[in-house]
């Protein structure tokens, strides 16, 4: 799988929850979920269960402490797609 | 995965009080599922209020009741089990989200009985299926609610 269409998809589940449509229309790898999309923490959850369901793959309670922008959540899921 | 509390055990875990305890007894609890119940006072001082001379209860109370018993209860029985009663009371338990619809109303001194249903329990947030009745079966109130536990 390309990094570019989990890209596109990462920020296609992002969308919803990402109450900053500035930082969504310049989103990159570096962008902060949090911070920069203004996603609530209390959706992190919602986010992962999202990513788990959209790309068929497991992520550990664990690996969702290490991501922090969009581009972490890309690398995992491609380590995760193999 | 650790030994569950009693249904009495998660009652008294409850942390809520008088006059916000929207909870009397917890009627059957399981891994995936809580069924609660609460009557809510004939003389409860908000029906002064809403509405004067019709009284019925406010739908945020119905919201409340069933979250009490869907997210803040079976969220206690679900913790106690992945970490440990230990575990309980360090964390209380915050609405995250909420969506929820009326289909009847609820009068003073009527009881009413609500059914929880896991939909996920992960990293101490715990979103339920909710639905609550009327001692008659009549569905007042149902829909989908998620808490979520934060160190107190």
């Amino acid at each position: 799988m390309e990094q570019s269409e989990v890209m596109e998809r990462v920020v296609k589940i992002l969308t919803p929850w990402a109450k900053n449509p500035d930082a969504l229309e310049s989103v990159g790898m570096d962008t902060n979920i949090l911070e920069d999309l203004k996603v609530n923490s209390a959706r992190l959850v919602d986010v992962v269960i999202a990513f788990e369901d959209d790309f068929d793959i497991e992520i550990a309670d664990e690996d969702v402490d290490t991501v922090n922008t969009v581009g972490d959540a890309v690398r995992l899921i491609l380590s995760k797609k193999g | 995965m650790a030994e569950g509390l009693t249904p009495e055990q998660v009652l008294a875990l409850v942390p809520h009080r008088e006059p916000f305890r929207f909870i009397d007894e917890i009627v059957e609890l399981g891994d995936d599922h809580i069924v609660a119940s609460y009557r809510f006072p004939e003389d409860a001082d908000f029906y002064r209020g809403h509405f004067p001379g019709h009284p019925i209860t406010p739908g945020v109370l119905l919201i409340e009741a069933m979250a009490q018993a869907g997210v803040v209860a079976l969220g206690i029985h679900l913790l106690a089990r992945e970490s440990g009663p230990e575990e309980v009371g360090k964390v209380i338990t915050v609405f995250t989200d909420a969506n929820i619809e009326f289909g009847g109303l609820v009068l003073p001194g009527q009881r009413v009985v609500t059914t929880g249903r896991k939909l996920f329990f992960r990293r101490r947030k715990l979103r339920a299926e909710v639905e609550m009745k009327l001692e008659d079966g009549t569905v007042v109130s149902s829909g989908v609610l998620s808490g979520m536990g934060v160190p107190r």
